[in-house]
């Protein structure tokens, strides 16, 4: 994993501030207690690939696409999310 | 023999469908004991003795929420023999997270692959053959919705429950996760044969770091020690934690599965679909309009035209039987006061009540069709930002919102949501909404009282009543509700057609609820309320109102609102019978008056009111505790007669205090 980073100079993010239409590869997954382990057991486990599809229209929370479904969180909790951006 | 099967599966995954399908109307719905999480049971139809209980739709065998928690303990306490296990096809890695944890429970399972239709219309496909092999447990292919392949799960479920076939497999682990469970599992073997859980399942759990399991299992000081030691040298070989490892470990597995055994072809067509739609339903611009005019036609709908002929012709009905058992009372010569009983309390009572049902069947079809299609959990997307500030999520804005026609559907739709707190707080706030009981009554009063100002009165108590509901939502998160709210991270399922079967099951379980509640404690209120205004203490009936009873306890209890400025008794009657409707409270003051016609009444009240005393009046109407058939669906929902009691206590108390400040501060404003 990490190799390829270096090598490829990816930006490192937290989840929410990806933009619309982004892709990530989460890295770590913060948090802790009953938040922490929702995120987990939604699939948002590290080497997971994340698009954000959307933001609500009052701009929290987000949806984004992950192992073929959607999900919505809010920003709050995507920040507890460190992703990589990949470019598609 | 008696056969219990459990369904278990995500939320979203057809399971309420299968169940249906299982079942068809041969159910019982209930709750979990101590917890007001749904419990619904049935019978397999053509197996007589075989029972289904559907189990909530959780994610994760995790021990956080209440869902989790009553399905843990009804695993693992009530032995069902044989679980059944719902995936949705579409989205199948996510649904196997559940699954695995399902399998280490050493009861038989049989994975039901939903929506394969979907699948194979996209072009996918998945080898059930392999995925049983890989799994040790049998997997059937099927289509709830369709009715396709529930004979053969039916037919294999039946097999691996009478024979006891569990999982072949319980190991999905590999390396430093693997070692971990394994000398964890040898470690409490004994207290968890002791405690009645599997050491597999009991193991994995302590691994990740269970709180409810350690508790469970009543280890020594010393074997506690162990168990960190195992885990520390398990955390620091893979560096990163034991939560992490485990969900790691499981979608690891899953990946490699599903590689082997699912063929998928990007999205199917309903995932597409969805995203079309969301397009527009979720917009920046269109969403919040396009929601409050779904909403505006739900209402019109149900309380306008439609809901309004339906109820209409109930009365009609009603009113036909009235006479009729009036005509057949009067000819047999019955005494007068079993006369009065019949007539005026039982038949004018639940009468009144049960024309609501039309609004409420109406009301839940819509409600149905909105939460099965996927657009309710849009709604809680589009609405969550508004109401996190009060301490809670999107979720909870639909029922608040259909507050405003009626409590009693209001507080029945706060079943859907996810969470037990939310579920509480929702009903603890939905009466705040002004329901359209209330409206005759601000409309006599504004047209007595305020002709020039009547709509800026009338918003006013609406914005009041909302206000006053904010108000309470902050204190209760501060002092009843502290904890951590479940988080909004929520599943946004593809759209999809609803059942008919479903929204009909859903509008009829509705309906029986209601009516049932409406011969039970509406019936047991409206013959009190009836008996104490029919009779004086000496058990005589009374040709006169404001001789019996109730006038009485009106008179009683009148200087208790001499402080709030309306001290005359035939207001405070009046509040009392506005508890079996909220309507009566005009019709009571029409009676006790001997006003007769709405334009005396508003003389009659000229004289009871000064304005400020009457804006007194509606304010505590606005806010004190609902009608009974309210009342009666929160002590259903909330589980308990106590903490219903004491919620009719609390709102009273606060239109109590919200009466007061209006009437002592606008006498000190000069009014």
């Amino acid at each position: 994993m990490d190799g390829e980073n270096r090598s490829s100079g990816k930006r490192l993010e937290t989840l929410d501030r990806l933009k619309v239409g982004e892709t990530g590869v989460i890295r770590v997954v913060g948090g802790e207690g009953i938040l922490r382990r929702r995120l987990l057991d939604m699939g948002l486990t590290p080497k997971t690939k994340v698009m954000v599809r959307r933001r609500a229209p009052l701009g929290d929370p987000i949806e984004v696409n992950l192992r073929g479904y959607e999900l919505t969180l809010r920003l709050e909790d995507a920040e507890k999310i460190s992703v990589e951006e990949v470019k598609e | 023999m008696k056969l219990v099967f459990a369904l278990a599966g995500n939320q979203n995954c057809g399971k309420t469908t299968l169940f249906n399908q299982l079942t068809g109307s041969n159910q019982h719905v209930g709750n979990f004991p101590g917890v007001t999480v749904e419990k619904k049971e049935g019978e397999i139809r053509r197996y007589p003795g075989a029972a289904v209980v559907d189990l909530p739709g959780i994610y994760s065998l995790s021990p956080y929420t209440a869902e989790e928690v009553v399905t843990r303990d009804f695993l693992l306490g009530e032995h069902p023999d044989a679980i059944i296990n719902i995936l949705d096809a579409t989205n199948i890695e996510r649904n196997l997270y559940l699954s695995l944890q399902l399998l280490e429970l050493g009861i038989p399972v049989i994975l039901a692959l939903n929506m394969m239709d979907e699948v194979s219309a996209s072009g996918g496909s998945i080898d059930i053959k392999a995925m049983e092999a890989e799994l040790g447990a049998p997997v059937v292919p099927i289509s709830a919705g369709k009715n396709q392949g529930i004979s053969e799960l039916v037919d294999r479920a039946m097999k691996i429950a009478k024979d006891h076939i569990v999982p072949a497999r319980v190991d999905f682990c590999k390396g430093p996760v693997h070692r971990a469970i394994h000398a964890v599992a040898h470690l409490v073997e004994d207290h968890a044969a002791a405690a009645g859980v599997p050491d597999r399942f009991a193991a994995a759990k302590l691994v990740e770091g269970d709180g409810l399991m350690l508790e469970r299992l009543q280890l020594s000081e010393n074997e506690v020690e162990m168990l960190g030691h195992i885990v520390a040298e398990m955390e620091g070989e893979l560096g990163t934690d034991r939560e992490a490892a485990l969900a790691d470990m499981r979608y690891e597995y899953i990946e490699t599965l599903t590689a082997k055994t699912v063929v998928k072809t990007g999205e199917t067509k309903e995932q597409q679909r969805s995203v079309k739609l969301d397009n527009i339903l979720t917009h920046r611009y269109y969403a919040i309009p396009v929601f409050l005019g779904i909403m505006m036609l739900v209402f019109w709908m149900t309380f306008g035209v439609f809901g309004t002929f339906f109820s209409d012709l109930m009365a009609a009905g009603i009113d036909a039987v009235t006479a009729a058992a009036d005509a057949a009372l009067t000819a047999f010569g019955i005494s007068p006061w079993i006369h009065s009983l019949l007539i005026d309390g039982v038949f004018a009572g639940v009468g009144s009540v049960l024309s609501f049902l039309p609004v409420i069947v109406i009301l839940f079809f819509f409600l149905s069709l909105l939460e099965d299609s996927g657009y309710m959990a849009r709604v809680a997307f589009v609405m969550d930002k508004l109401l996190r500030k009060i301490g809670l999520s999107g979720r909870s804005f639909v029922p608040m919102l259909i507050g405003f026609g009626c409590s009693v559907p209001a507080i029945m739709a706060t079943r859907t949501l996810a969470s037990e707190r939310d579920r509480k707080m929702t009903i603890l706030l939905t009466p705040y909404m002004s329901c359209s009981a209330k409206l005759p009554i601000y409309a006599v009063f504004t047209a007595a009282f305020f002709t020039s100002y009547q709509p800026v009165v009338m918003i006013a108590l609406y914005v009041m009543g909302i206000a006053v509901g904010i108000l309470n939502a902050l204190l209760f998160k501060a002092l009843l509700f502290r904890g951590n709210p479940v988080p909004f991270v929520m599943e946004l399922p593809a759209y999809r057609f609803p059942s008919g079967k479903t929204v009909a099951l859903h509008m009829w379980q509705k309906a029986k609820d209601f009516i049932i509640k409406a011969f039970t404690i509406i019936f047991m209120a409206t013959v009190i309320i009836w008996f104490l205004q029919s009779f004086d203490f000496r058990f005589n009936m009374v040709a006169d109102s404001a001789d019996s009873i109730l006038a009485a306890i009106g008179r009683a209890i009148a200087p208790v609102f001499a402080p709030l400025g309306f001290g005359d008794w035939r207001a405070s009657t009046a509040l009392i019978t506005g508890l079996t409707a909220k309507e009566a409270v005009v019709s009571t003051l029409n009676i006790l008056t001997g006003a007769g016609d709405a334009s005396s009444l508003n003389l009659v009240l000229g004289q009871m009111f000064t304005p400020l005393t009457a804006f007194s009046f509606l304010t505590f109407t606005l806010l004190y505790m609902p009608c009974v058939a309210a009342m009666a669906a929160v002590r259903r929902e909330l589980g308990s007669a106590k903490q219903a009691a004491a919620m009719m206590l609390y709102q009273t108390a606060v239109a109590w205090v919200c009466a007061f400040v209006v009437y002592q501060a606008g006498r000190l404003l000069g009014f």
